[in-house]
């Protein structure tokens, strides 16, 4: 029977101070819930750099290329617009005056496609229901979520291990 | 743990622990609404109420009901346009460019001035869109497939390039503002009692944990839309004064306009923060969030940008003469000794003058100074736009034509209506969201907690 630890710590620096100990008896941290990004605990506990910027920069690139697509053929191929006695005759003379919506297409994408890659990835949708084991967590209380299932030693082990760290609440539960 | 200054000012006063801050923005939603907001939201729904009633004139009788003529064929729905554009620019200044430069004194102004960005934003696309008077065709600005011939939009028109700009910029500020905004929603989620309650801000909160890895994109997220927002607020507003810039108007025609509108925007930008802040601070009993040290950052981002814009007027003003050219030297003479000079000295007076007196450390650190100020700038800014739209095109090439603009009781309504659809949006923000960034505040009180930092320096 596997079990979940949830420890709860007051403080972040407590956080720290135990995900590193733990981490250091070769515990593996499954995961911390806390009420506001908590830095430099990220290496500790063995999370990677999340790559939305790549992702960002790809939707931006996108919308770049619809976006000069889209201005070649409406205003060059489709119907070159005679104003002012100024037409448009390829896309090459008339670019300078597609930079500005190029640009803001650009933007477009690249926001709102990294920012929808980002709630599909975290999960964060309209009405999900909340996944944090204490509701504290989001006021000023901190959990490090534990499980045996990924970890070498045996509950008790563990038990012990966590219970030498500063904290605060520890609850056991059955997986 | 990252360290500060011993000197450095604290940015939160007194002894606050993390469940203080938590309280002082959660305790305001969960308890009742406080008298004062009542009268207030009253008072602006009322007048937006008139607004909205301005409007629906205006569509059902078409836009010969404001004051325009056939020489001053743009006025108060263009200057109300830019002046509402340019106060949407403080916001994702202060989110986007003060995150890149690790500005935290932003930490607690930021979701307000972001909240004033998208309803600012808001009232400025009413009047393009009201302006166009049949409404109901304005997808007709989006280069749709149609049925009339290959008609698509024209991409080389400033014009269009406002309605790209000022839609990405709506929407990427509104996104950037509910992403700040969820993990916050959690916490009122986890806070409030009433199941309605409970439902709508789990609903809102999309559900968020405060996982580490959801913290780790968090903030990369934040970071990136604030990277790619930044030269989005530039390019916002240098697009709006490419509207007059690349017209052939005297007075319109200058390349000095993307600079000078941008530093113009978040000139006004900061001075609505300041009015609506001063007043929010005192009523949600926020001031050990939004201090004295707060209000002067943002007196002195006043000074620079109200001294770019001085810049800005007497260089246009050189020019003028410089250029040799008649037509350009006559509009820019009328503007200060004409039928306008009135509006011309007002805005010289409140946009010039006025923000020079924050270079005093005591006018700059007094708030009572502060509010009167932000007012007289926000007035001058509006006079700024009236001045550049309506003296340039009140007196055109054919002598025959001259004229002057006189606003209608429907300018004058609908442009009263907007502040007041304005304030009521930001007094509902007030009420129900969370007015403050409750997980950036808290990275920082360790920081620049005043008590923590006390107990350092011992």
């Amino acid at each position: 029977m596997s079990k979940i630890f949830h420890v709860m710590y007051d403080d972040d620096a407590k956080v720290m101070a135990a995900a590193s100990e733990l981490v250091g008896q070769g515990v593996r941290v499954k995961d911390v819930f806390s009420p506001f990004p908590i830095h430099g605990i990220d290496p500790i506990i063995g999370i990677k750099r999340t790559r939305l910027a790549i992702c960002s920069f790809m939707y931006a690139m996108t919308g770049t290329s619809l976006a000069i697509l889209g201005m070649w053929y409406f205003m060059i191929q489709d119907w070159p617009m005679n104003i002012g006695g100024k037409p448009s005759f390829s896309l090459l003379e008339n670019i300078t005056a597609f930079i500005p919506v190029t640009f803001e297409f650009s933007v477009l994408c690249g926001a709102h496609g990294m920012a929808i890659t980002y709630l599909l990835r975290n999960g964060t949708l309209p009405g999900m229901p909340a996944s944090n084991p204490d509701p504290r967590t989001t006021d000023d209380k901190f959990v490090v979520e534990i499980s045996t299932d990924n970890n070498s030693m045996s509950a008790d082990e563990l038990e012990a291990a966590i219970r030498k760290t500063d904290l605060l609440e520890i609850s056991i539960k059955d997986a | 743990m990252q360290r500060e200054a011993a000197i450095r000012e604290p940015l939160i006063l007194g002894h606050k622990t993390y469940k203080d801050i938590t309280d002082d923005v959660v305790g305001p939603i969960m308890g009742p609404a406080p008298l004062g907001w009542k009268i207030m939201i009253t008072i602006s729904s009322l007048i937006a109420v008139y607004g909205v009633g301005c409007i629906l004139y205006l569509l059902g009788t078409g836009i010969g009901t404001w004051g325009l003529n056939k020489t001053v064929d743009w006025a108060w729905d263009i200057t109300n346009f830019v002046w509402w554009v340019g106060i949407g620019h403080a916001g994702t200044l202060i989110s986007a460019v003060l995150l890149l430069f690790r500005q935290k004194w932003r930490m607690a102004i930021n979701r307000s001035a972001e909240a004033m960005t998208i309803f600012a934003v808001i009232m400025a696309a009413v009047f393009p869109g009201i302006h166009m008077g049949r409404i109901w065709v304005s997808y007709w600005v989006l280069p749709l497939p149609n049925q009339f011939g290959s008609l698509w939009v024209n991409f080389n028109s400033p014009l269009l390039w406002d309605v790209f700009a000022i839609s990405t910029y709506f929407s990427v500020s509104l996104v950037f503002w509910y992403i700040g905004l969820i993990p916050d929603f959690a916490t009122i989620r986890d806070r409030v009692t009433g199941p309605i309650q409970k439902k709508i801000y789990g609903v809102l909160a999309f559900g968020w944990s405060g996982r580490a890895k959801h913290w780790n994109r968090f903030e990369e997220v934040s970071l990136v839309l604030a990277g790619i927002a930044t030269p989005l607020v530039f390019s916002v507003h240098s697009i709006v004064s490419m509207d007059f810039a690349t017209s052939v108007i005297p007075g319109w025609h200058t390349t000095i306009f993307p600079p000078y509108f941008v530093s113009g925007a978040v000139f006004s930008g900061f001075a609505m923060v300041q009015t609506l802040l001063l007043i929010m601070r005192k009523g949600m009993n926020l001031e050990n969030y939004i201090h004295v040290k707060h209000v002067e950052y943002m007196n002195i981002v006043i000074i620079v940008t109200g001294s770019i814009v001085g810049v800005a007027y007497l260089t246009e003003l050189f020019i003028s003469w410089y250029s040799g050219v008649e037509y350009e030297s006559y509009a820019f003479i009328n503007r200060f000794s004409g039928p306008y000079s009135w509006a011309y000295w007002m805005m010289m007076s409140c946009n010039v003058i006025s923000p020079q007196l924050f270079w005093f450390k005591k006018i700059r650190r007094s708030l009572v100074a502060t509010f009167a100020l932000s007012i007289v700038v926000n007035i001058g800014m509006w006079f700024e736009r009236y001045v550049i739209i309506v003296t340039s095109l009140h007196r055109d090439y054919l002598p025959s034509s001259w004229g002057e603009f006189h606003a209608t009781s429907i300018d004058i309504g609908i442009f009263i209506g907007t502040i007041g659809i304005f304030l009521t949006l930001f007094l509902a923000f007030a009420r129900f969201f969370p007015v403050l960034a409750l997980n950036e505040l808290k990275t920082i009180l360790k920081s620049s907690g005043e008590s923590y930092k006390n107990e350092q320096a011992k």
